[in-house]
């Protein structure tokens, strides 16, 4: 029995969530529209359109190297990476091939460093649609997310176990949001995961001579599930002798298992060439230091800040940090001049928000302020006003009394809900329960 | 005289001045039309409404008068299909910007013209809707793949036309034809909505009858555009401005007429007598001889071209024509003819793996090769001067069984094509037995279409090869 050792790499797919398309005016946003309603003669492809790359797009592209810890190129350049498929509407899908915007970078896991390889802008291509039309089968093309920007983070292959490319994933995501670049929501497809995955006898150097690519994983667990697969079945593979086929899979979810797509005997030939619709970039200096400046702290900074001044522990924080949208307006919130006046503390702020506030892109920080402030003034009922309203309440109900005592607990509810209605909504009822359970 | 034989300035000012209406000028041009059409086939499509659009120009800069469109711009009124069966009928849903604002400055689009399908060719023999003809002398090409236009022009079948040029394709039929053809700097006028042959050289221009009927056309075509990128925000002039300012102390050198092929031809002989004109008018001109190796005072020989041209061009049409697969547009990949394929064929050979390095990379490099040679030249000359073919035009039927027939046509303008030069080509010769015509290519750096303007002008004024001018 031979020992083996995973080396996996990952190639992640976010889509910018730019107001529009990365080289024409069409919304970015396609989720649930109706099929061929957001496109146009370029992101259609027809004869005559030409490109013209999207800034805000090019900009946030370096923004999420910046985060990373890429080297910026001062040159870079669009190129046409050729293939046949009825939803790439050109014949050519715009890519970055040997300038791409960003290169090297690092995520620190628990597990280890996981190197970045590079990180570069294309353009997403549109959608099939398989259907029955009047009894016929029928595969349909909706071009709606052709031509939406799309960023390509592709690691090295430094990855050891499923569980350190989930920890890895979930960082990048976080990252992600917290730049506000992209809501990369798995569930609508706008991150995307591709594990490639092969082994090396234990203490072996370089990589093995062959690998399997997983593609299009809409989710952490099925990404670390199909590693999982993939690792057992090229054991099984490689312990008989064999070297695991260089391929395509893809993750049936039914089936939990990895499936073969295609097969490539050698490397796809995509014949690429510089985009000549697109001049060449060149950054200067100074426009990518003022995206440096302008890159918010890095999330475990941001994270251990968070905690630090409002209080809270470490996995509320990690849920505002995975709610871009809901710190910032717990930020716009505690600031505020009537909260800070009513001695209103950042913990309960957040509180109200993660329980009370249900949709936070709605929120409006002066709104909840006052909320929460009217919810404060109603429970400042003095200590002994409380006390007084509980002992009259004890003393007109003996039997209950006697009752609670004779161990009916349901008699503790029912002074309970006297002694409130006696303060006519009035007062802390934590402190009503506390006063009365020690009376009792 | 016939009001379709006006010249864009002329018919401006005369409809301006009412001297005729549009309904007689169209009606000219109409029966011109219908008498011609069949025996030069310049027309794909015509627009019999034109005239009804443009009572309302009038007080437009070009006051409603009819231009001839390529048939590869984009256009609402009328199909658009680069002369293939595989854009067979189809409509487009928006404008190119060099016919829209065209439009905008008060001109009609009365039909588009043939051409080499896709652009593929200089001899207008490659389209699928059958060759055009010499309107100077039918049993000759009329060269393309702009042929239409430069024929259209000819024939006086429209007052004002439009073209695309990659190298030659605009120059070289208005040089076969006797007519007049500027190829603007490359991103002086936008491609959008132009359907893409070689995208990093093709450049839309006017064709006319004489240099200021270009002149006038350009300052309507040109200037930035937000959907090409490759357009720059620099200020479009007025272009005929300059026509006047003549050539005195002007320094201009001649290329090519050292070329073995060339020596001791009608040409070398035209291009010599048109320098001579020019040094009466106080230019100063030289001879620049031609060399293997661009060295400083020489001009890199126009034979490297050829591959570079053929490599770069070929790999740009086989992606531009990658969308075209079967999936949409009604016509699947059999229906493009035998030009077309060889193109598809050659170009994604070399920017297959393991060949890219070997012809594309190796093919840009020599492009750069050719610009530095240019910046040279253009840091001593003001414009240079050539011809945009090495002869006449050919007989019908010459470009068949030559995969190269076009790129040996093109040759003296590859160079400068493909480092995004301007150009001009102007009648300079006509061999008084056959009817036909040589052209004079002046050329300029990079955004100088003034300059060569200026020249071209100043020897039209002086001689007497173009009947339109005098």
């Amino acid at each position: 029995m031979n020992t083996y050792e995973p080396v996996i790499g990952l190639e992640i797919h976010v889509e910018l969530k730019t107001k529009s398309g990365m080289f024409c005016g069409c919304p970015a946003d396609h989720f649930a529209k109706e099929p061929n309603t957001a496109t146009c003669p370029v992101c259609l492809g027809l004869p005559g359109a030409l490109p013209v790359p999207n800034k805000k797009a090019v900009e946030w592209t370096i923004m999420l190297g910046l985060a990373l810890g890429s080297e910026i190129s001062e040159v870079s350049k669009f190129d046409r990476k050729h293939y046949f498929y009825p939803d790439l509407p050109k014949g050519y899908q715009i890519s970055q091939y040997d300038q791409p915007l960003c290169r090297g970078g690092v995520i620190a896991t628990s597990f280890g460093d996981v190197r970045i390889h590079r990180v570069h802008l294309e353009e997403d291509t549109g959608k099939l649609q398989h259907a029955t039309v009047e009894g016929r089968k029928v595969t349909l093309v909706d071009f709606n997310r052709s031509g939406v920007p799309l960023v390509e983070i592709v690691t090295e292959a430094d990855i050891k176990s499923s569980e350190q490319a989930k920890e890895f994933l979930k960082k990048l995501h976080q990252i992600v949001r917290f730049l506000g670049i992209s809501d990369a929501d798995m569930e609508k497809g706008s991150m995307r995961l591709e594990p490639n995955i092969s082994l090396r006898k234990a203490g072996e150097k370089g990589l093995p001579n062959y690998k399997v690519e997983v593609k299009n994983i809409n989710s952490f667990r099925f990404a670390a599930m199909a590693i999982e697969y993939e690792i057992k079945r090229h054991v099984a593979l490689l312990d008989n002798g064999t070297t695991p086929t260089q391929e395509t899979r893809g993750w049936d979810e039914a089936k939990n298992a990895t499936v073969s797509q295609r097969t490539k005997e050698e490397a796809a030939d995509y014949r690429y060439f510089p985009e000549p619709d697109i001049p060449p970039m060149r950054f200067t200096r100074e426009y990518i230091d003022s995206i440096r400046q302008s890159l918010p702290p890095s999330v475990e900074k941001k994270k251990a800040l968070i905690m630090q001044s409002y209080k809270i522990d470490e996995k509320k924080a990690e849920v505002l940090i995975n709610n871009p949208t809901m710190l910032s307006k717990i930020e716009g919130t505690v600031s505020l001049q009537p909260i800070l006046n009513s001695n209103i503390s950042g913990a309960t702020v957040v509180n109200w928000y993660m329980n009370k506030v249900i949709d936070a892109s709605g929120a409006v920080p002066e709104r909840v302020a006052n909320d929460i402030i009217q919810s404060k003034q109603v429970t400042h009922v003095d200590d002994s006003v409380l006390i007084a309203a509980i002992d009259a309440v004890l003393s007109e109900n003996p039997k209950a009394v006697a009752d609670y005592k004779a161990g009916k607990e349901q008699s503790k509810m029912f002074l309970y809900g006297t002694v409130l209605k006696r303060l006519a909504g009035k007062g802390d009822k934590q402190k009503v329960m506390d006063f009365l359970t020690g009376k009792l | 005289m016939k009001l379709n034989e006006l010249t864009v300035k002329d018919a401006i000012a005369k409809l301006k001045k009412k001297e005729f209406s549009h309904a007689e000028l169209y009606k000219d041009l109409h029966d011109a039309i219908a008498e011609k059409n069949s025996l030069y086939n310049i027309y794909l499509s015509l627009d019999a409404e034109a005239v009804s659009k443009a009572d309302a120009l009038l007080d437009t800069p070009l006051a409603g008068i009819p231009i001839a469109v390529k048939d590869n711009f984009l256009t609402t009124v009328l199909p658009t299909t680069a002369s293939s069966f595989v854009l067979k009928g189809f409509r487009p849903p928006f404008d190119s910007t060099a016919t829209k604002k065209l439009q905008k400055a008060g001109s009609v689009v009365i039909g588009k013209t043939n051409m080499d399908a896709w652009a593929h060719g200089s001899s207008t023999e490659t389209s699928d809707f059958g060759p055009t003809k010499n309107p100077r002398n039918p049993d000759y090409l009329p060269g393309g793949s702009s042929g239409g236009s430069a024929a259209a022009i000819a024939a006086n079948l429209t007052i004002g036309a439009i073209g695309s040029e990659t190298a030659g394709s605009i120059r070289q039929p208005a040089s076969w034809c006797g007519v007049v053809g500027l190829k603007p700097t490359y991103g002086r006028v936008s491609r959008y909505g132009v359907i893409a042959m070689a995208s990093s050289t093709d450049s839309p221009g006017p064709i006319g009858k004489t240099v200021e009927d270009c002149a006038i056309m350009l300052t309507h075509m040109a200037g930035h555009d937000r959907y090409d990128g490759t357009t720059l925000p620099r200020p479009v002039p007025d272009y005929t401005k300059v026509l006047t300012k003549g050539v005195k102390g002007m320094k201009m050198g001649i290329c090519y007429m050292d070329h073995p092929n060339i020596k001791g031809t009608d040409l070398d002989t035209a291009i010599l007598k048109a320098a001579k004109v020019f040094e009466e008018m106080g230019a100063h001109v030289d001879m620049i001889p031609m060399s293997r190796d661009g060295k400083k005072g020489t001009i890199l020989a126009p034979d490297y071209a050829i591959g570079v041209y053929t490599v770069v061009q070929r790999s740009e049409v086989s992606s531009n024509l990658a969308r075209y697969d079967g999936v949409r547009y009604g016509a699947d990949r059999s229906v493009f003819a035998h030009e077309a394929k060889n193109r598809i064929m050659l170009g994604t050979f070399t920017l297959s793996k393991g060949y890219a390095d070997k012809y594309y990379v190796r093919a840009q490099q020599v492009r750069s090769l050719y610009r530095k040679n240019f910046e040279d030249l253009f840091s001593t000359y003001d414009v240079l001067l050539s011809s945009p073919t090495p002869g006449y035009a050919l007989p019908s039927g010459a470009s068949s069984g030559d995969p190269l027939f076009g790129e040996l046509q093109d040759m003296l303008v590859e160079p400068s094509s493909l480092v995004g030069n301007t150009g001009i080509s102007v009648p300079c010769w006509r061999n008084p037995e056959t009817n036909l015509f040589l052209g004079l290519n002046i050329m300029e750096d990079q955004w100088q279409e003034e300059k060569i303007l200026q020249a071209a002008a100043a020897y039209e004024q002086a001689t007497d090869w173009n009947e339109w001018a005098k």
